[in-house]
C-alpha cells in the first residue's frame, strides 16, 4: 500500500477552495465510485431533494437521473415525454397533473388537452416496465387505458384523480389485462359510468390487489364478483366501496379482510338487518388495523353506534358523504380521540320543532327574523365543530365543506366560533379547509393565535366580496394575522372582501408561501405586485375576478420562470399586456383562452402562463392562444 | 325534512340580499371594479354591475363559485332530494279523525290507482280523486306535503313527479278541503 496515496474522500467540485492544499489537487475530484453514489442517491425520495442533488454537478447529476424511480411531473405541458425519457431512462413510477386548478370549477373549456396518450405512447418504448402511473386533471380516453393496459406488462398501480374523457369501458381493459395489478383508485373523475361490469373482468386467478377504490362511481358491481374478488386477495389493505353496497353485503365483505387500514363503506341503512344483531354489530371488531373511515352514506343514528368500535383507532374519518347531524357528529366523535384527520360537510337539519319555537319567541323582533333563523342553524353546525374541539386533540387536518353551495334555499353551514372551537381544541392544526358564510377579523386572529403550525390555510367565505360581519370591516386583518404567526404557511387560499392590504401583509411575511390562491379580492394592481415581490417561495398563483392589469401582470417578468404555473381569469389583462410577457420572456408559455364569443374587445378573459422547456403546445384546440 | 312553510307569518325563506328588508345581513357592494365583459357562461351579473342595494351575487350562479367540485356539488344534490335512498320510499300517511298514523312505500305503487286502493285498504275507508267536474265521489280526500312544505291534492301532477316531490300523506274529511 503507498502510503501516499490519498484516500477517496467526496469532494464536491463546486467548492474545491475549502479542500485547500495544491490548487491543482483541489480541483481534481475524488468521488465515490458511481455505483455507490447511485445507491445512496436510491434513497432519496423527494423530488425536490433529487433536484437539489442533480445540480451539485455532473457527476451527481448523472447518478441522480439513473437512480430515478419516480418522476413527478407538476404540468404536463412544461416538458415533453421525450425530455423525460431522455433524462430519466430508468423510471418505474410516474405522477403526472395536467390541466389548472381551475378546471375543476367549470373555468377551463373541455378539450382544453392534457391527453395522457402522447405520454404513454412514449413510456411504452421507454419504460416497458413502468409500474405506476398517478394522473391528476389529465384527459383519459378508453383507448388509453387499453393502450396501458396492454403495453405494460408488469402494471401495477393506476390512479386517477379529477380526470376525465373515460369510461367504464377503460376500467374493464386494466382490470382483464392488468395480471399484476396491486391499485386501482378511481376517484371524482368525470367518468362515463356504464355500468359495473368492469369489477367482474378480473380474471379468477387475479389474486394481487391491495388497493381498490371506486366509491366515486354510480353503477352497481356485481356483489358476488366483488365478495369473490376481496376473499381471494389476501393482501387487500385499502377497500372503497360505492354507495349500492348495502349494509349487509359489507358485513360479508369484512368478514373477508382482516388487514384492511383503510375502508369506505356503501349505503349505511337498511330497513332490516338479515343476519343476527350481535353479529352485525360486531361488524368491524375483526378489522384491527383500520385507521381510514370513509363512505357512510345514509348513516342514521340507529346503525352509526357500530363504527364506534373501530372509532378508538382511526387516523383519518371522512364524513363528507354521511349525513349527520350535529348531535349524531358529536356523539361519533366522541369515540375518535385519535383521530387525526377529519373532513366533513355541515349537512345538519334543525328539527321543525327547535325551529318553529325560535320563530315564535323572535316575533316582536321581525326584521330580525331572518338573522336569527342564519344564527340557529349554523349555530347547530358550530356544535358539531365544538365536539371535534373538545374530542380530537391531535387533530391536524380538518375539511369542513359547505352543505350545499348551490342551493338558495337551504341556509345551513358554519360560523366563526365553529371554527375558533376547534382551534382552540387542536393546537396541532395544520391543514385546514373551511367554508362558511360569515367570518371575523377578530375570529381568525384568535385562530392563528391558536394554531401556529399552518401549512395550509384554505378559508372560503361563500358570499364574494363578503366583509366581516361584525365590523363591516374588510377581511385585511384576518389573512395578516394569519401570515403573521404562521411562518410554515406553504399553501393560502383568500375570500372575502380584501383590498391591497391583504396582499402587502402576504408579500411581507408569507415567506414560505408556495400556492396563493385569490377570487374577487384587491384593489389595485398593487395587490398582485406586492406579492409576486414578497413570496419568494411561490410557485402557483391563481387568480380570479380580481382587478389586476398589464402592470400586475409585467410586475412578475422575472419571477414566472422559478414558479410552475400563473393563472389570471376575468382581470383586467389585456392581449397587448401578454403579448409583451411573452416576448420578454421566450421560455414561457403564455396562453390566452378566448371566450365563446370571439369578441375581439382586446381583453384577455383567461391567461394561463407556465414555464416550459418543451416549448409552445403543439396540441393547443383553436380556442387557445399560445402567444 | 322540509323547512316549515312560513306563509303563514308572512316571511320568507332565503339566503341574506333576497329581500330588500334585510339590512342586517347585507353585506356592501363589491369593491371589484373591472372593466370586462360578463363570459358568456355566467348566467347572472357580475358583482360591479349590480345595484348597491343588492348584496353581490350570493344568489346568483357565479361560475366556478364556490370552488367546489362538481363530482362533490353533484353529491350534494344528491344528498338533499333523497332522504330516502335505496329500499323503498316510505312517507307517513295520517288519517283525520285516526288515532295513529301509516307509513306507506310509495315505490310499491304504479299509479295513483294503486295508491288509492292501498289507502282504502290501510284505513278501511273510501278515498277518492277530486275531479272539476263531479266534485268528490267520496267522503275522504287524499292530500300531501310537498318539499316546499305546502298541502296539495293528490292527482294534479304526473305520478313521477309526485314521487319525488311528496314527503307526507294526509287523508282529510272532502268537506274540509272545500271550505280551505
Amino acid at each position: 500500500m503507498d502510503p501516499n496515496l490519498k484516500k477517496p474522500k467526496l469532494v464536491d467540485r463546486v467548492d474545491s477552495v475549502a479542500t485547500g492544499g495544491d490548487p491543482c489537487e483541489s480541483t481534481r475530484v475524488c468521488r465515490f465510485p458511481d455505483d455507490v453514489l447511485e445507491r445512496v442517491l436510491s434513497l432519496i425520495d423527494s423530488h425536490k431533494d433529487r433536484s437539489s442533488v442533480s445540480l451539485v454537478c455532473k457527476e451527481w447529476y448523472n447518478a441522480e437521473r439513473w437512480s430515478r424511480r419516480h418522476v413527478f411531473i407538476g404540468n404536463c405541458y412544461s416538458v415533453s415525454p421525450e425530455i423525460v425519457a431522455a433524462r430519466f431512462p430508468r423510471i418505474r413510477s410516474v405522477t403526472l397533473k395536467g390541466k389548472p386548478r381551475f378546471s375543476d370549477f367549470n373555468l377551463v373549456p373541455e378539450d382544453w388537452g392534457a391527453d395522457v396518450h402522447p405520454w404513454l405512447c412514449v413510456f411504452s418504448t421507454v419504460y416497458p416496465f413502468l409500474e405506476e402511473l398517478r394522473l391528476k386533471r389529465m384527459a383519459v380516453s378508453d383507448e388509453s387505458l387499453e393502450f396501458l393496459a396492454t403495453n405494460f406488462k408488469g402494471f401495477k398501480a393506476l390512479s386517477l384523480l379529477s380526470c376525465d374523457g373515460f369510461s367504464t369501458d377503460g376500467l374493464k381493459a386494466i382490470a382483464t389485462h392488468c395480471k399484476n395489478l396491486t391499485e386501482l383508485d378511481i376517484q371524482e373523475n368525470g367518468i362515463d359510468d356504464l355500468g359495473g361490469h368492469w369489477l367482474s373482468c378480473f380474471p379468477e386467478s387475479f389474486t394481487s390487489l391491495e388497493i381498490l377504490n371506486f366509491a366515486s362511481l354510480n353503477s352497481e358491481v356485481s356483489f358476488d364478483a366483488l365478495e369473490k374478488l376481496v376473499s381471494r386477495c389476501k393482501s387487500l389493505r385499502v377497500l372503497k366501496v360505492n354507495r349500492n353496497i348495502s349494509l349487509d353485503q359489507l358485513q360479508k365483505l369484512l368478514l373477508h379482510c382482516p388487514l384492511l387500514t383503510e375502508l369506505g363503506t356503501g349505503t349505511f341503512m337498511q330497513e332490516v338487518i338479515s343476519g343476527p344483531v350481535t353479529e352485525f354489530k360486531n361488524m368491524f371488531s375483526n378489522c384491527k388495523n383500520l385507521v381510514t373511515l370513509s363512505g357512510l352514506w345514509d348513516a342514521t343514528p340507529l346503525y352509526l353506534p357500530v363504527i364506534y368500535t373501530a372509532c378508538a383507532r382511526l387516523t383519518f374519518l371522512n364524513l363528507s358523504y354521511a349525513t349527520l347531524r350535529s348531535d349524531e357528529l358529536t356523539n361519533l366523535l366522541y369515540h375518535c380521540k385519535s383521530l387525526r384527520r377529519l373532513w366533513f360537510d355541515i349537512y345538519t337539519l334543525p328539527s321543525k320543532c327547535a325551529l318553529v319555537f325560535e320563530i315564535l319567541e323572535c316575533k316582536e323582533k321581525e326584521k330580525g327574523i331572518m338573522v336569527t333563523l342564519f344564527k340557529i342553524s349554523d349555530e347547530i353546525g358550530d356544535k358539531g365543530l365544538e365536539a371535534v374541539g373538545s374530542c380530537c386533540p391531535l387533530l391536524e387536518e380538518l375539511r369542513v365543506f359547505p352543505a350545499d353551495p348551490f342551493d338558495q334555499e337551504i341556509f345551513l353551514g358554519v360560523t366563526e366560533s365553529g371554527f375558533v372551537s376547534v382551534s382552540r381544541g387542536c393546537p396541532k392544526l395544520r391543514y385546514v379547509l373551511y367554508f362558511c358564510r360569515q367570518m371575523t377579523n377578530a375570529a381568525v386572529a384568535t385562530i392563528a393565535q391558536n394554531c401556529p403550525d399552518f401549512t395550509h390555510f384554505r378559508l372560503c367565505i361563500m358570499n364574494p366580496g363578503q366583509p366581516d360581519y361584525l365590523t363591516k370591516e374588510p377581511m385585511d386583518e384576518a389573512f395578516g394575522s394569519i401570515v403573521k404567526a404562521c411562518t410554515k404557511l406553504q399553501r393560502l387560499a383568500i375570500s372575502g372582501l380584501l383590498t391591497d392590504r391583504t396582499f402587502e401583509y402576504i408579500g411581507k411575511y408569507a415567506k414560505n408561501l408556495e400556492t396563493l390562491s385569490v377570487a374577487f379580492a384587491g384593489s389595485s394592481d398593487l395587490g398582485m405586485e406586492y406579492v409576486l415581490k414578497g413570496c419568494m417561495k411561490l410557485k402557483k398563483l391563481e387568480i380570479r375576478d380580481c382587478p389586476f392589469g398589464n402592470a400586475a401582470l409585467l410586475s412578475g417578468l422575472t419571477k414566472y420562470e422559478s414558479m410552475r404555473s400563473l393563472w389570471m381569469s376575468a382581470c383586467n389583462v389585456t392581449m397587448n399586456g401578454c403579448q409583451m410577457l411573452a416576448k420578454e420572456r421566450p421560455r414561457l408559455n403564455v396562453e390566452v383562452m378566448r371566450d365563446d364569443e370571439g369578441n375581439d374587445d382586446g381583453q384577455a378573459h383567461k391567461v394561463y402562463v407556465y414555464r416550459s422547456v418543451a416549448g409552445p403546445r403543439k396540441d393547443a384546440p383553436p380556442f387557445v392562444l399560445t402567444l | 325534512m322540509d323547512l316549515i312553510n312560513f306563509e303563514a307569518t308572512e316571511l320568507r325563506l332565503g339566503l341574506p340580499g333576497s329581500t330588500d328588508e334585510q339590512p342586517e345581513i347585507k353585506s356592501t357592494p363589491s369593491p371589484v371594479k373591472t372593466n370586462k365583459r360578463s363570459s358568456s357562461k355566467m348566467d347572472s351579473s357580475v358583482p360591479d354591475e349590480q345595484d348597491s342595494s343588492r348584496s353581490p351575487p350570493a344568489k346568483t350562479q357565479v361560475v366556478g363559485w364556490p370552488p367546489v367540485r362538481s363530482y362533490r356539488k353533484n353529491i350534494l344534490q344528491g344528498k338533499k332530494s333523497e332522504p330516502e335512498s335505496g329500499s323503498g320510499m316510505y312517507v307517513k300517511v295520517s288519517m283525520d279523525g285516526a288515532p295513529y298514523l301509516r307509513k306507506v312505500d310509495l315505490k310499491v305503487y304504479k299509479g295513483y290507482g294503486e295508491l288509492m286502493k292501498g289507502l282504502q285498504e290501510m284505513f278501511k275507508c273510501i278515498v277518492g280523486l277530486y275531479s272539476e267536474m263531479e266534485g268528490y265521489k267520496s267522503e275522504y280526500a287524499p292530500t300531501y306535503e310537498d318539499k316546499d312544505g305546502d298541502w296539495m291534492l293528490v292527482g294534479d301532477v304526473p305520478w313521477d313527479m309526485f314521487l319525488t316531490s311528496c314527503t307526507r300523506l294526509r287523508i282529510m274529511k272532502s268537506c274540509d278541503v272545500i271550505e280551505s
